[in-house]
Order: C-alpha cells, then structure tokens, then sequence
C-alpha cells in the first residue's frame, strides 16, 4: 500500500501544474451555458491547448495513476471540464483507438485530439434505456451504405456535434445482443433532426436525434457487423472507471465551502448540521481513496476498471446528491433561489443515480458479477 | 502510486486468515460461547509467536518491524473470525507492558467509562478503580463499567485504538457480506435461491458497496496515518460493519435471529467497538473541524 508518487508521477504532476499556472489565466471567460457554439468552441479551444502542450491523450495512453493525476490536478487547479470532448475523449475516440482499423483512426482520432471534432453518443432510445440491448433504430444495408432509421434519445451536444457514435440494428432476427452495429455518423447528414430535450434544471443539456432513411457508408461501421455490442461494452468501462474523479475532487472544495458558509450564518452551530458536514467529509475522503484503489488495480491488472467501477459510480452518485441536500440545509430559504448555484447543482445532481447506469442496475451488476448472485428480473 | 496489497502484506493476510481458521474455527467460536470468558491461552501464545502483538516493533526488540498498514490486514482478519480478547489494547502494549509482545500477558485499558475483559486480563492500563461490571450485550465481550472513566482525548492510543478497531469492523462488514451471500445463493423459496430476487440481491450488494468503501478509507488511513482519515475511517467502517451485520441477518430471515446462527454475534461486536475510542459523535466533530482548517 502506497500512496505516494513515484518519480515518474511526480514529475508528471510538478510538469502539469507548472503548466496550468502558467496558462488558465489567459483563459477566455467561460460562455453562459445556454449559448452552445460558444461552449463548443471554448471546450474545443481548451482541447486544442491541451494538445499543443502534449496532454491531449492522457485519457488514453497514460497509465491510470498518471490519469488520475491529470483529472486531480486540472480540477484543483480550476481548469475546464473536458466539456464537448467528452464523447470523443471517452467514448467514441477509446473505442475507434481499439477496435477500428488503421485507416479510422488515422481519420477520426487525431481530430478528436486536437480539438477540432465533436462527438455525440447515439446510444439510448426511447424504448432502450437501462436495457441498451433493446434497440430498434434499423440499418438496412444497400450496396456500401446502410440506410438508418430510427431514434435516439439523451444525445448530449447533438446540436453542435459533427459525429455521432450510433449503435443500430442491422439484424432484427439475430439474439438481441448479436444483432447489433456501431457506426460513426457525420451529423451533417441530410435525414438528421436534433430536438433539444430541456431538463428539469431548466436547460437544454441533450437532445432527441430522430433518423430518417440516413445514408451512412459501410466504410464508417467499426468492427464486423453485428458486434457492435461487444465494441461498445470497451467504451462503457471508460465510463464507470475514473470519469467522475475529478467531480470528487470538486465536491471535496464544495463541502469546505459549505462549512464556511455555515459558519458565516451560524448554522455550524447546529451540531446536527455540523456532524451531517462530517459525515459527508468522511464519505468524499473514502471515495477519493476508493479511486486510488480502483486506479491501482487497474493498473496492476493492465485493464480498465471493471465492477470495482460500479461500486464507486453508485456510492459516488448518491453522496453528490447528499451533498446538495445538506447544502441545502445551509442555504435555509435560500435553497429555493435558483440563482444561488448550489440551487442548480442540487438539481443536475438528481441526474446522476439515473445516467450511465442506475442504481439499480448497478446494484444488479455487483450481486450478479461481484457476489455471483443468481441472475433475477 | 500503487495503493494494492503488496505480495509481502497479501502473505501476511492469507498466514493470519489459516492461523486464525486453525485455532478458531466454528467449533473453537461454539467452545468459547458455551466457556467461561476468558481469553484461551493458547491460542493468546500462538498469535504471539505469529507476531500478532509485536509487528510493528523494531526487530531489535523482538518484532517485525512493520507499520500500520500490516496491523490493519491482521486486525482484519482477527475481526472476520470474530476473535475476542482485548487483541487492540494488547497490541498497543507491546513493547510497552512485559509479556504482551509475546501473547503471555493479556492486557486491556481503560476506554471512556468502559473496560473490555477487565477480570481475565493480566494488566489494567488506566484507573479502573471502583469497576462494576455489566452484564454485556455481546456474549464474548465482558464488560465493566468505570465510575471515574477518562475522555478518549485524554488517552494515549486513542487514534490507533480507532484505526484498529476499524481494521476488525472492515473485517466484520466483509465477513458478513459473505455469509448473506452464501445464504442467498443456497436458500430457496418460491422455487429459486432467495439472491434471485432483486430485494435481497441489493441489500447483498449494498453490503459489498460500504465493505469496499470502508476498506478503501481504512487503508488509506493506515498508510497515512492522518487523524482525520482515521476519524473518517472509523465513520465508515462502523457503518459498514453494523448495517452490514443487521443487513445480514435480515438476509438469513428467522434463521438469523436465532442464537445459533452466528450472525448476531457480529452485529453484537460490531456493536460493542462502535462505543471505542470516543464514539461515533467525536469523529464527526474532528471530521467536520478539518472541513474549516484553513478557511480560519
């Protein structure tokens, strides 16, 4: 058990903080969150930065630990979120860096890299939320192109995405998980129509895709036909691994927040409010050291976090939501203001024992994969 | 950084878990339940030469020269296997008090108003003047009540009291994580073993969710040794091991409220270490305190 950087790590850490002192302050001011081309160009722009100064595939081809410095470091510092490159970076670039063929990825990744290309994951389905499986947006092949027609539904950054990783049916008879195709779909496609999809916080951060006989060459497809399930599981694993470490650094600085404001309008003198705080300090320390472990396995094992990811996402996405409920408590009436932002935050957190898997699922996943559980519906 | 087990501490680990599984099965646990209370001597003596007590002393005074994170698997696995005695304040002895390095002294202290197995032991760290006992909830560990008691605060060991006693509750929650989910695998009711219905396969994996959690937090803790991560370990390896035990029980359903069934004596332990080292209120406070460290 060490916890401790070894020479490599620390140098890579003193290297990137030296490097974001240095450059944040020339950041251009973050856009208003309802003005998606200027997010757009401002994630790109960062990505672009990144690049330049040799980070752009951390996410990619460092080793876990060194990841999780990355995401440690940049958070600290109050560096950009990965923003509109989420996709690319985590999702669709991983899985074309694994599974496509030299060609592809000399097409699609180095944009992704640089900054210049933003994807969108057409996964979800009105009919296909937590059973993925169950898709029905169709692909009929003619000839070296696949006609595509169907829906898909929570496609974050649709509106200003030039790609989009699409998971169709191509054949309706096979088992379900065999019937599957991951293609890569130029949002520039005439027979695309992205509707903007407002949540309850009141923004639009995704969109419903409708397809309508979308024209796709057999060349954009990424691996065989039909195993586009066995392609994407590759990027789902991302997503579970170190993906919101960064979030628990930044949670770790809203809870001192909140105990400075408790203290500046006496609520700090209610012991159950105090010990509630506590409590929660206690939770994020464990999950920051939780992430140690996963990333220290993984990177023992040589793989990407597998169920080890589950246990973090669950516990993660239910202590986000603690902490903005006792920030709450602190607010008082104020936890009715929206424009206070942890008003807002408190209801974006509500978003996260749903998406990438939830709860629920997640605790399926554990009793089946990590207790060997007997199957149940 | 390399957070995992290194192969010297998973050796170590598995060594602990044969030696405890040799000298304190299930007949050996049954034994003690139905006995007088009072720690078995030998199996005190075997821990000893096993360096129970003393690994983490120099080796020029007889140990291993180990740290707090070899501490932490061995007490562990002394709480999987539900071992009584007052293993925590023994260790903490050693090099301390004649004897207890080696197993042949068993010794206690003196902890808030309670004392843990204050008749068997050799010595009394502490002032247990005036000491009555009470008859304890947990059936293998006696108590005694301390008229004049001491604050945690005022106590030497406090904070590797509590890192320990975490270390035995991780050792609980994981144990007990297991037992729900070998009962759920084999009992069948409607037709199907019980882990096949979503209600019970999520309390399982719950379980398994605060077991993992707390074992991060209770090795970082050793690692560092950090107050405020020994206070926010033992937070949640209390939590992990008492709802984990009550979570157990509920699993194994009227089985699990009888005598015979072994769960309750983990909840009971569970239970009885939550009252160690100051209690579950004032690691909140040193936990909550930090959050304003800094912004003074």
């Amino acid at each position: 058990m060490d916890l401790s950087d070894t020479p490599e790590e620390e140098e890579f850490r003193a290297r990137l903080r030296a490097w974001l002192a240095a450059v944040l302050p020339g950041l251009p001011p973050k856009p208003p969150p309802d003005d998606w081309p200027a997010r757009r160009a401002y994630d790109l722009g960062w990505q672009h930065r990144l690049h330049d100064a040799g980070y752009a595939g951390v996410h990619w081809d460092a080793s876990p630990a060194i990841r999780l410095i990355f995401l440690e470091e940049t958070e600290k510092a109050g560096a950009p979120y990965v923003g509109a490159n989420f996709v690319g970076l985590l999702h669709a670039g991983p899985t074309i860096a694994a599974e496509g063929t030299a060609e592809q990825r000399a097409r699609w990744l180095p944009p992704i890299l640089r900054g210049e290309e933003v994807w969108c994951q057409g996964f979800s389905e009105p009919e296909a939320g937590s059973d993925l499986a169950a898709l029905r947006t169709r692909a009929r092949r003619e000839g070296d192109t696949y006609v595509v027609t169907g829906s898909k539904l929570w496609t974050s950054h649709a509106e200003v995405a030039d790609w989009c990783e699409l998971l169709v049916r191509t054949d309706p008879e096979a088992p379900r998980h065999r019937g599957i195709t991951w293609l890569a779909l130029p949002m520039d496609t005439p027979g695309i129509t992205v509707r903007p999809l407002r949540t309850l916080a009141g923004s639009a951060e995704f969109a419903e895709v409708f397809l309508d006989e979308v024209r796709v060459p057999v060349a954009n497809r990424v691996g065989d036909e039909n195993d586009g399930w066995r392609v994407t599981m590759v990027t789902l694993s991302f997503e579970r691994g170190t993906a919101f470490a960064g979030e628990v650094v930044a949670c770790r600085r809203v809870l001192t927040e909140l105990a400075a404001a408790a203290r500046g309008n006496g609520r700090w003198d209610d012991p159950a409010l105090r010990r509630r705080l506590g409590r929660l300090g206690a939770e994020f320390r464990a999950l920051w050291r939780l992430v140690q472990w996963n990333v220290s396995a993984a990177g023992t094992s040589g793989g990407v976090p597998g169920a080890g990811g589950s246990v973090f996402k669950l516990r993660y996405s239910h202590a986000r939501q603690e902490l903005y409920d006792a920030a709450a408590d602190v607010l008082g009436d104020d936890c009715l203001d929206l424009d206070r932002p942890w008003t807002l935050d408190r209801l974006s957190s509500l978003s996260y024992t749903i998406a990438a898997g939830t709860s629920q699922i997640q605790h399926g996943i554990i009793a089946e994969r990590i207790l060997g559980l007997p199957k149940g519906r | 950084m390399r957070f995992g087990l290194t192969e010297d501490q998973r050796a170590l680990r598995d060594a602990t878990r044969r030696l405890l599984a040799r000298h304190f099965g299930g007949q050996a646990l049954r034994a003690a339940l139905d006995g007088p209370a009072r720690p078995d001597r030998a199996l005190w003596r075997a821990l000893g030469e096993a360096g129970f007590f003393s690994l983490r002393l120099p080796e020029a005074r007889g140990g291993a020269g180990l740290g707090l994170p070899e501490a932490v698997l061995v007490f562990e696995e002394a709480g999987r296997a539900l071992l009584p005695g007052p293993l925590v304040a023994t260790h903490l002895a050693a090099g301390a008090v004649a004897g207890a390095a080696t197993g042949e002294a068993v010794v206690t202290d003196v902890d808030g108003g309670l004392v843990e197995w204050l008749a068997a032991a050799d010595v009394v760290r502490g002032d247990a003047t005036g000491a009555v006992p009470l008859r304890s909830l947990d059936p293998l560990t006696p108590l005694h009540r301390v008229p004049s008691g001491r604050p945690a605060h005022e106590r030497r060991d406090v904070r590797l009291t509590v890192l320990l006693t975490a270390a035995e509750q991780l050792g609980t929650a994981g144990r007990v994580c297991e037992l729900a989910a070998q009962h759920a695998r084999a009992r069948e009711q409607f037709g199907r073993p019980v882990g096949a219905f979503q209600a019970v396969a999520h309390l399982c994996a719950g379980m398994l969710v605060r077991t993992e959690t707390a074992r991060a937090a209770v090795y970082a803790a050793a690692v560092t040794g950090d107050p405020v991560d020994v206070a926010a370990a033992r937070l949640l390896a209390d939590e992990a091991a008492v709802r984990g035990a009550r979570d157990c029980l509920q699993v194994h359903g009227g089985m699990g409220f009888t005598w015979e069934s072994e769960v309750h004596l983990h909840l009971k332990r569970a239970w009885v270490r939550t009252r160690r080292g100051g209690g579950v209120t004032e690691s909140e406070e040193v936990v909550a305190a930090d959050l304003l460290a800094g912004t003074a």
